[in-house]
Formats: structure tokens, C-alpha cells, sequence
């Protein structure tokens, strides 16, 4: 096995996994390590990787997360407000005391992942792998060796949760530069109805690796709304994998808000395997100073009658660099698809750089496709207009930001999810957050 | 007549014998050995009794070539390639004693011009076109020669140029697209045979459209001609290209390379019809057309502008580009790309913006029907010194039948925050309204299919020149046909 | 001129047509009216022979031939024609192209010349002039970017240009403002001839104030319920179709 330089131990550490004595899992994860091993991390000259290359795992040595409980004193940790449950994971680990999973609802499994695979190894042998079986991602191989952590969801058939479940990830609280394996587990079965907050929170100044990797089974006729705030710090590498099947008649929503990071990276690969099925699959990206966001989706209507819609907007200031990878393909027979993809961004500075490669593929005749792709500065005219009528410069450029943003934002159906986002969004404007209030009101 | 109605007689007229192009002009021809080697590379240069340092560049490309691996990105799917399969050098045996005038040209090729629609008298008379034939790789016959010499413009064989005017041809040649730029374009640095050579003098606007029409005969024949034009400050000139080649069983190989260089002020406009044999209805046979065409807008206010209709191929992959240098310099590219039975065809453009206020314009219309697959493919990037650069991109696809692909793969990189890039693309269908609102008015299927997709072009259309546009609309019938019912 | 015996017609394997019969003779405005999901735009198609509209049962007889097996483009040359009620984009195709082709289309149909260029144009500006319409409506691509005014004037110039002996007018008015009814009820009328025979399909009386009709046909259920003078559709202004809907809708 060849030696994986960034990591401390490489993929044999000799630490205690969860699941630990599992057969089925060992050998997933061996054959995830062999995988691993044998396509190497990518480079950009992989089509998906084009643009966008490891470069923090060049230098940098991750030590894994340990047995040992953290218990890093925190506070402040975001959330949309009133939820269902919830649980938090700082540095990679479990932290019982911040997590609330007392009032869950009947029909609903929500928890970390070793619970499930001490508790109910069959289930999770059922699905663990089930929607996830690409043998392509050297990522998703990664995580098949290494899962460490992570959560399970799972919803029953016609359950419908009114609150939504909340999960946090807070990195960046350790000395040295640590690594985890995230896997998450979402299984929402038929008729049922979820929706789920994710929030990846970077705190201090220390360097991490986050390789999640998340599979989602949404089955006929259920609703799973999927909200996730990346605002990792300056230090983190974030690679996000994540697999989603959606079933007939069946809706999926999933709205990502990136907002920090050195780098981060989702790759999403969403199949629309039932007719009917619908996906929204949207997001907004923020960066700045050398941050690099990286956003790929694949998305394969497969069958006939199917509709999706993506709606990706962004904003680079300083030496940010962002990349939007988009493709949906439409399968030979799959009549009737109906696919939107939008992809627009603002730079800011000189030295920002977008790139951004819409992709249609396209086998079915009797078909709806668009795509569309912009890049460029403010609106000069709009910006002088709002100068003209006595707003000082920045804030007038805020307001503008704002505005451009507000619109993928629009995308969200939960009305108190875009306003906690939208939030997220003002604050990262610069300076002139004190305005916020007035704004929100005013909007 | 109108043009579409025109159009459907015409795919009645060819239902017999398919491909009209698909004759073989019975010449005697004067040809290298098949394969290819270095001693092949020496073979073609000593032929055309080329100076030194063209062998050497062919040499060097030649050696590279050995190397490179086949680009492997594109959509397109074919067996390996067989390079010692082919002739590299095929000349009309006539080549020692070329004719001084079209009376002194082999009837036999007068006819298979004929064949082509190309009456080269009448063209002389009524169109004004001064038609550079290219026939099995060597030019046998260049008229209006006169006029253009009045006005400074050189328009000949690459190969006459190297007599001509050799500093010009060493100054510019290669420095468009490198001679390793790509396996095809390295291929063709090293074999290339013949192909037109264009300059126009400062200020001058060339006095008449340019064209030149290529055609493979010989059996086993690779095409590998090389187009260099040069634009000096201040001038115009309009080139039409057309393309078609004999049916074969074979598949043959044509790796063009095309270079343009406008300087300050000058303009190119380059129009092409591509109509090389398909294939057949399960795709054996036809023309694997490889080309690489760029154009460097190396001066301040210059243009270029790329107009293509392509029809024909058994594999079409090109993207005629533009390298956007000087400041306020414009590229254009307009494609019309239609793919029937097994064709496939992976073509699309790359504009670069380099200077200042550069501006780029796409409009690119894809039809695909049959088993055909098609894909766009393009690249806009914006280098941190392009301030103020400008782009718009329009890409459409139309899809024929539920058996073929529509591909768009545009890639855009931006580094300047003053530069606005804007895309957009749509795939769909004719529908069945459509076809029923037509075929209620009285227009039978088949033309009403035509005139959608003539209408679905007609931005593309209208940028050809007019005698161009009449034979595009023609086309489009032809090629669409047996694409219903 | 037309004559429908106990026609059945089905889309999707659905009947929606239930035997419908009617005579139009030659010179006579008929006007079918009936509540939404009558079945008045599936006759209308069924007529024009679309692709999908299949006749289960019974014969359309015009001008003493069975049309069912034929093609749209051989009625539209047989001289039946249809106003759109929805009429269709065609981007890039100029109308007066378009007209062109259709009028060329015909006229080879018939076994009669081609008119030139020259002659069709002569033609086609007699028409636009005898319905009082600007030119510049010639130029722009077919339906695309035109108001629904505008749309429906085009249709009646296609009438005009390609004088059917057949029309039918499948909801002419609808989504129209009484001033550009007006206008296309004018066109309309000028077109009335002895030889020319109209079906005039429409849910609301208002129409055939303007076009006014021989015959009113109620069609309700896939059926012809009942038939009576111009004072019936009056008759179902004031009372609507509740008499004809039965339980599905009233």
C-alpha cells in the first residue's frame, strides 16, 4: 500500500473505528482502501478535479481524530432556531453535551453513525453503500476507509417531521492540523417529509481536513429539504461527496451556502430515478482573501418526466477563486425532462477568478433543457443610481451584493431557513453589517 | 423557387443515388508510397523542392508527432487510427507540366468540377471568385490572378508561396497554431502537401471573395492541406472554403491545419461549408475530419470572424479559434453543425481574451437527428489583462428523433472583474405543434422540418455570403433527409 | 361541402368524440358552441387530421372523399383550413416565407404553376391591403414576439392568402379585446363567399355578434345536443351549457 503522505499513520493507523468487529464493514472499508489506493488523490487532470488541485494536503500533515472525547468549552453555535434535534460534532467527535436528541419524534432515527452500526448493524449494512456505489471517486473511496464519524437520518414511511433536524460540525479548535471521516446517512422513506440543517463552523485558527461523504435516499413520493452553511475557517479543507437517489413523484431541495474555507469542495451526483421526481439543487458561494470554493454536481434525470432546477450565485472579492462544474444529463427514452441551470458571479477584485462550466447532455428528444453562465462586475449603472440618490459607495455595493445573492436565495422554500441564511449572507459583507437590520426590514 | 422548396426537390432528386459527390475521377496519379516514416517526410519536401528549413520543421513536427498521444478529451468515438494505411502524397500526374490555362487541364478534372456544381468558367464570369482548386493535396489551376496581383494580394498554393514569397511564409507559419499543438495539427505540419496562401497588403481591401475548394480523390488518401493567411494593417479580405469528397468504404483521414494573422485594423472573414462524405446510414466509411483552425488577432482593431456549416464527416472535430491579442479586437465564431445516421461530431470554438476591450460573439446552432451525437464544445477565457473584455455566447441544440445526442460543454474562465461574460444555451425539439401548424398551411413534412431548422440557423445563415448561404440552405435539406416519418 | 356522420374520435386511448354528425353546405357559417371539455378543439384537429387525433368510428366526408387517411398537408391542399387557437411560434422563419412555401405547396398539390417571387409578392401585398394590414407584419418571424391581436390577424391573412374552401375558426376570439375582435371579424366576413363554407367554433356568444352564424350546433359530451338559428347562441348566453353538461360539470 503505497504511503498517503498527508495523513498521519496513513490508512492504517491502528486506531479503534467505529463499528469496529462489523465483517461487512471491514471489508468495505478495506476495498475502499485499495481503491483508494489504486486512483491516488485527484489532480486536475481529472475532468471533475479540473480545476481545482489538493493543494493543502501537499504540505500540510493530518493527524486523525483520536478515542479521546474533546471537551473544548463552546458557545454561540448557529442554528435556525426552534428544531427537532440535533447533534454536534466538535473537532470530529461527538459531543453529547451540546447535542439535544431527547424530543425526537416517532418514526425518526437521528444520531451518529456509530450508534447505528452498535445498535442496528443490518440497517446500516442495508444502506450504508446502497445510493453510493461509484467506484470513480478516489474522495468517496477515502471516507469508505476512514469513516470515522458522521450522522444517520432516518425518516418513516409517511412520517412527516414539521421541525427541522439540525447538525453542526465545529473544526479548528486543535493545536496541531487534524483529519476526519465524516459519513452521513440519510434515509427518508416513502411519503415521508425532512428537512435538515447542516452547519460547518470554523473556530480559531487551526488546520484541518473535513472528507465527508453523505448518502441520500429519498424515496417515492417523500420531501427532503437539505440546507447546508459552509463557513469553515481559513485553515480547513473541506471535501464534501455526496450521493442522492430520488424516487417517483418524490422532491428533493438542497440549498448550499459556502462562506469560508481555503478550500472546499461538493461534488454531488444526484440520480432522478422515478418519474415525477423533482430536484432543486442550489447554492451561493461568498469568498474571499485565497479561498477557493469548488461546487460539481452531476445530475442524471434517468427516466422519464422528470424536472430539475439549479440556481448557483456567487461572489469573489480579494484573490478568491471559485469553480462551478454543472452537468445534467438526460438519458436515451427519458422523455419529457425539463432541466434549468443557472450558474451567475460577481468578482469583486483584479485578482479574482471564476470558472465555471455549465454542461448539458443530452439523449432524449421530446425535452426542455436550458442552461445559462455569467460573470462580471456590479451593475455600474445600478451602483451609481443608488450613489445618486445619497447611499455611500459601500453600502450601495453591499446592497447590490445582497441583492444578487437574495435571488439564488429565493431558491430556499423554507421561509425561516432563507432568512437564517440570508442573515449569514449580510454578515459576510464587509463592514457595514450594522446596516443589516434596517435592510431586512426594509426588503 | 424558393430555397427550402428547393431544398425538398433536391432530396428527392438525390434519393437514388444518395451522396451526390460520391464519384471517383479515374486520374493517374502520381503517389508516395503508404506509410509514413521520416524517409516519407523527405519524400514530400524534396517533391516540392522545399528549402532546408521546411524539412527540418517537418522533421522536428514529424518527431513529436511519434510521441504525442491522440487527444482524448472529445466526445468522439473511432478505432484506432491506422497511419500506415495512407498515401501522404498524391499529385495529379499532370503535376511536372502544369497547365497555363484551364484548357490545358485534364477534362476528366474539369468534369468531376463540373460534378460538384463548381462550372469554373462561369464561376470566373458571374461570381467574381477567384477559386484556388485543390485537388488531391496540389493545386492545378488558380485563376484571377491578374486582378489580385494589381492590387498587391498574393492568393496561391502554399507551395508557390515558398517560391514566392518565402520570408513571409517563414515569418508567419507555425506561430498560430505551434507545430505541437496538437497529434492532428503535428501530423499535418509534417506531411502537409499543398494549401492556400493569402496576403494582403496594408490598406487594401481584397477586391473579390477568396475560395478554394478541396476535394479527396485518391483512395487511401490522408488530406492534409495547410491554410496560412496573413491580413497586414488596415485590410480585408473574405475567404470561403468549401469541402466535399467521394463516397468510400474507407475511412479517410483529413487533418487540416488553418492559420490567420490580422494585424492592426485589418479583418478575415472565414466561411466554411463542409460537406465531406458522411459515412453511410450505419456510419462505414466517411471522412475523419480533424482540423485545426486559429486566428490570431495579433494587431490593435483587428477581426476575425469564422463562419461554418457543417454537414458532412463521418467525425467532425474542429474548433476554429481566436487568440484575441491586440487591444479592442473582435472574434466571431457562427456554426451551423448538423449530424443524421452514425455521424458524430465534437466542435465548438476558444476565444481568448488577451487585450484590452477585446470582444468575442458565439452563435452556435446544433441539429441532431439519426444515431447521431453531437457536441459543442467551447472555451471562453479572460486573462487578468483583458480589462474591460466582453463575450456572449448563444449555444442551441435541436434534437431529430429519439435515438440521437446533444451535447453542450461550454467552458468559461474569467480573471477580470471588468470583463462580462455571458452564456447561454437551449436544447429542445421541433414539436409536434410546430410540424402540424406548417403541415395544416399545406408544406409536406419534410420541408416543414427544413424550414424550422433553416429558420432555427437563420442568425448563422445570414453571416454567409449570399452564393454560400443558398448552398448552406440547400444543405440542410439534404442532410436532414430520412430524418422523419 | 362537409359532411360528419356519427364520428368518433379518441387522444390517449381516451374517447372524447362520442358520434358526432353535421352537414355544412357550401356558402353556410355554421358556429358549434359548448362548454370547455366539449370536445370543440378535438373536432377542430380532428378535422385537420393531427397526429394523435384518432378516429375511432364513423366518416368525415368532404367534398364526397373520406378524408381520415389522409395527411394535414393534403386537406390544407384539398382547401380545408384551420385558425389556430393557440397559433405557433416559428423562430427564424419570415411569414412571408413561410406563406410562400405554403401557398407554392398547394398550388404543386393542385398540379397548378409555382408563382414566382415576383407574382407571390404582387399577391400577398393585394391581401394585406384587402385586410387592411401593415407589411411589416411580412417581415417578422411567424408568431414569434406578436401580441395576440396580432397573432389572430395573422391567421386570417393565411386565410386570405390560401383561400380554403373549408374554414374553420377554432376560438378565434379567445384572448382577444373587443377592437381587435372587431378587426378579425372583419377579415373574416370579407372572406365570406357562395363556395366558401365556415365552422366557427367558440364558447362565448360574443363572436357571432360580428360573424354571424347560419346554424348554432351545441356540442356537449362529445355530441352534437342540439342545433337551431343565431337566436340559440343567445339563448345559451343567458343560460350557459347547464342543460347540456349533465352531472360531470355544470
Amino acid at each position: 500500500m503505497t504511503a498517503v503522505s498527508f495523513l498521519d499513520g496513513g490508512l492504517d493507523g491502528g486506531r479503534t473505528l467505529p463499528g469496529e468487529g462489523l465483517a461487512w464493514l471491514k471489508a468495505r472499508r478495506d476495498a475502499g482502501a485499495e481503491r483508494f489506493d489504486a486512483l491516488g488523490l485527484p489532480t486536475p487532470k481529472l475532468e471533475s478535479w479540473k480545476y481545482t488541485r489538493l493543494r493543502p494536503l501537499d504540505d500540510t500533515h493530518y493527524t486523525p481524530i483520536g478515542d479521546d472525547a474533546d471537551a473544548t468549552e463552546i458557545a454561540n453555535l448557529p442554528s435556525v432556531g426552534d428544531v427537532a434535534a440535533r447533534v454536534v460534532f466538535v473537532n470530529g467527535k461527538l459531543r453529547t453535551d451540546l447535542s439535544d436528541l431527547a424530543s425526537l419524534p416517532a418514526g425518526v432515527r437521528f444520531g451518529p453513525l456509530e450508534d447505528i452500526l452498535a445498535d442496528d448493524p443490518a440497517w446500516a449494512e442495508a444502506h450504508l453503500g446502497a445510493v453510493a456505489d461509484d467506484t470513480d471517486q478516489a474522495m468517496l473511496a477515502l471516507n469508505d476507509a476512514m469513516m470515522d464519524s458522521g450522522f444517520v437520518l432516518h425518516v418513516a414511511k409517511g412520517v412527516a417531521l414539521t421541525k427541522p433536524l439540525e447538525v453542526v460540525y465545529v473544526g479548528g479548535l486543535t493545536d496541531q492540523a487534524v483529519a476526519y471521516f465524516p459519513r452521513n446517512l440519510i434515509v427518508i422513506e416513502p411519503n415521508a417529509q425532512a428537512t435538515l440543517v447542516k452547519h460547518h463552523v470554523g473556530r480559531g485558527v487551526g488546520a484541518y481536513f473535513a472528507n465527508a461523504a453523505t448518502e441520500i435516499d429519498v424515496a417515492d413520493g417523500a420531501i427532503f429539504k437539505h440546507y447546508k452553511v459552509q463557513a469553515e475557517n481559513m485553515q480547513a479543507t473541506h471535501v464534501a461527496t455526496e450521493h442522492t437517489r430520488i424516487g417517483r413523484d418524490a422532491t428533493y431541495e438542497c440549498f448550499n451556502l459556502a462562506i469560508g474555507g481555503l478550500l472546499s469542495r461538493t461534488e454531488a451526483r444526484i440520480t432522478l430515478a422515478g418519474e415525477g421526481a423533482h430536484c432543486g439543487y442550489h447554492g451561493a458561494y461568498m469568498m474571499r482573501g485565497k479561498e477557493h470554493c469548488d461546487n460539481t454536481s452531476f445530475i442524471d434525470m434517468a427516466v422519464p418526466h422528470t424536472t430539475c432546477k439549479q440556481v448557483f450565485k456567487g461572489v469573489l472579492d480579494d484573490e478568491a477563486r471559485a469553480v462551478f462544474q454543472g452537468k445534467i444529463l438526460v438519458a436515451r427514452d427519458a422523455q419529457k425532462a425539463d432541466g434549468r441551470m443557472l450558474n451567475k458571479t460577481l468578482l469583486l477584485s483584479d485578482n479574482a477568478e471564476i470558472d465555471t462550466k455549465p454542461e448539458l447532455e443530452i439523449y432524449a428528444d421530446d425535452v426542455q433543457c436550458a442552461h445559462g453562465a455569467t460573470t462580471g462586475q456590479l451593475d455600474q449603472t445600478a451602483l451609481f443610481y443608488l450613489r445618486s440618490r445619497g447611499i455611500p459607495e459601500p453600502q450601495a455595493r453591499n446592497m447590490l451584493v445582497q441583492s444578487f445573492l437574495g435571488d439564488a436565495l429565493q431558491e430556499i422554500s423554507d421561509e425561516t431557513v432563507r432568512e437564517v441564511l440570508m442573515d449569514r449572507v449580510v454578515h459576510w459583507l464587509p463592514a457595514h453589517c450594522y446596516l443589516a437590520g434596517e435592510w431586512k426590514e426594509s426588503a | 423557387m424558393s430555397a427550402t422548396a428547393e431544398t425538398v426537390e433536391q432530396v428527392h432528386s438525390i434519393s437514388g443515388e444518395k451522396y451526390k459527390y460520391g464519384f471517383v475521377t479515374d486520374i493517374a496519379a502520381d503517389k508516395a508510397p503508404k506509410g509514413l516514416s521520416e524517409d516519407i517526410v523527405r519524400f514530400i519536401s524534396a517533391k516540392k523542392g522545399e528549402p532546408e528549413w521546411l524539412l527540418d520543421w517537418r522533421l522536428k513536427a514529424y518527431r513529436r508527432w511519434l510521441e504525442m498521444p491522440e487527444p482524448q478529451w472529445s466526445k468522439v468515438q473511432f478505432p484506432p487510427i491506422d497511419y500506415q494505411q495512407y498515401h501522404y502524397y498524391s499529385a495529379p500526374k499532370s503535376d511536372d507540366d502544369r497547365p497555363k490555362s484551364l484548357d490545358e487541364v485534364d477534362p476528366e478534372l474539369l468534369a468531376t468540377y463540373e460534378k460538384l456544381g463548381i462550372p469554373i468558367k462561369e464561376q470566373e464570369v458571374l461570381a467574381g471568385v477567384a477559386v484556388d482548386y485543390v485537388f488531391d493535396s496540389v493545386s492545378v489551376a488558380t485563376t484571377f490572378k491578374k486582378k489580385l496581383e494589381e492590387v498587391g494580394v498574393i492568393f496561391c498554393p502554399i507551395s508557390e508561396a515558398l517560391e514566392r514569397c518565402p520570408d513571409l511564409v517563414r515569418k508567419y507559419l507555425g506561430t498560430v497554431v505551434p507545430v505541437a499543438d496538437n497529434k492532428h495539427a503535428c501530423l499535418n505540419s509534417a506531411v502537409f502537401t499543398d494549401g492556400s496562401f493569402v496576403y494582403i497588403p496594408p490598406g487594401v481591401r481584397c477586391p473579390m471573395e477568396l475560395s478554394t475548394y478541396f476535394r479527396i480523390n485518391e483512395m487511401n488518401t490522408g488530406q492534409f492541406e495547410r491554410t496560412l493567411i496573413v491580413a497586414d494593417k488596415g485590410s480585408y479580405v473574405s475567404y470561403l472554403e468549401g469541402c466535399t469528397a467521394p463516397m468510400r468504404d474507407e475511412n479517410q483521414l483529413h487533418a487540416a491545419v488553418v492559420e490567420l494573422v490580422a494585424l492592426d485594423d485589418a479583418e478575415i472573414k472565414y466561411s466554411t461549408v463542409q460537406n465531406w462524405y458522411p459515412g453511410d446510414e450505419d456510419g462505414k466509411g466517411g471522412i475523419y475530419n480533424f482540423v485545426t483552425k486559429r486566428g490570431a488577432c495579433r494587431g490593435k482593431n483587428s477581426k476575425i470572424s469564422w463562419t461554418q456549416v457543417e454537414t458532412g464527416s463521418a467525425i467532425t472535430w474542429k474548433y476554429p479559434s481566436c487568440i484575441l491579442q491586440g487591444d479592442n479586437s473582435v472574434g466571431e465564431f457562427y456554426s451551423i453543425a448538423i449530424t443524421n445516421n452514425a455521424q458524430q461530431a465534437d466542435t465548438g470554438t476558444k476565444m481568448i481574451h488577451l487585450g484590452k476591450n477585446t470582444t468575442s460573439r458565439i452563435i452556435s446552432k446544433g441539429i441532431s437527428a439519426g444515431k447521431s451525437d453531437q457536441t459543442y464544445r467551447g472555451l471562453v477565457k479572460i486573462s487578468p489583462k483583458a480589462e474591460g473584455a466582453r463575450n456572449y455566447t448563444q449555444c442551441d441544440s435541436l434534437l431529430i428523433g429519439d435515438k440521437c445526442g446533444a451535447h453542450t460543454v461550454p467552458y468559461i474562465e474569467s480573471k477580470n472583474k471588468n470583463a462580462i461574460v455571458e452564456h447561454e444555451a437551449t436544447t429542445s425539439t421541433i414539436s409536434e405543434v410546430q410540424l402540424f401548424y406548417l403541415r395544416q398551411r399545406g408544406i409536406p413534412e419534410e420541408a416543414a422540418v427544413a424550414l424550422v431548422v433553416n429558420g432555427f440557423c437563420r442568425e448563422v445563415m445570414q453571416q454567409l455570403p449570399m452564393e454560400f448561404a443558398v448552398e448552406a440552405q440547400k444543405l440542410v435539406g439534404i442532410s436532414l433527409e430520412g430524418s422523419v416519418g | 361541402m362537409l359532411e360528419i356522420k356519427d364520428l368518433h374520435a379518441a387522444v390517449d386511448g381516451k374517447e372524447i368524440l362520442k358520434g358526432v354528425n353535421l352537414t355544412v353546405n357550401p356558402g353556410e357559417v355554421h358556429a358549434i358552441m359548448g362548454p370547455n371539455g366539449s370536445g370543440k378543439s378535438t373536432l377542430s384537429y380532428v378535422l385537420a387530421g393531427r397526429d394523435g387525433y384518432e378516429v375511432t368510428g364513423g366518416r368525415i366526408i368532404y367534398e364526397g372523399e373520406d378524408l381520415t387517411d389522409l395527411d394535414p398537408e393534403e386537406r390544407a391542399a384539398k382547401g380545408i383550413f384551420l385558425a389556430f387557437q393557440y397559433p405557433v411560434e416559428i423562430p427564424g422563419v419570415p411569414n412571408s416565407t413561410f406563406l410562400n412555401e405554403a401557398v407554392n405547396a398547394v398550388r404543386r398539390y393542385r398540379g397548378e404553376d409555382e408563382l414566382d417571387k415576383i407574382q407571390f409578392v404582387k399577391m400577398l401585398r393585394a391581401k394585406t391591403k384587402e385586410l387592411n394590414m401593415s407589411d411589416e407584419m411580412l417581415k417578422r418571424a411567424v408568431n414569434v414576439g406578436f401580441s395576440g391581436g396580432e397573432k389572430k390577424r395573422n391567421e386570417v391573412l393565411q386565410m386570405a392568402v390560401l383561400e380554403p374552401k373549408l374554414a374553420i375558426l377554432d376560438e378565434t376570439d379567445s384572448g382577444l379585446d373587443i377592437d381587435a375582435l372587431k378587426i378579425v371579424s372583419e377579415g373574416v366576413n370579407a372572406l365570406r363567399s357562395p363556395e366558401r363554407s365556415t365552422l366557427v367554433i367558440t364558447h362565448y356568444q360574443r363572436l357571432l355578434d360580428y360573424i354571424v352564424p347560419d346554424k348554432v350546433h351545441v356540442l356537449a359530451q362529445g355530441r352534437i345536443q342540439k342545433t337551431g338559428g343565431k337566436e340559440l347562441a343567445l339563448e345559451l348566453e343567458e343560460k350557459g351549457y347547464a342543460d347540456f353538461v349533465g352531472e360531470e360539470a355544470a
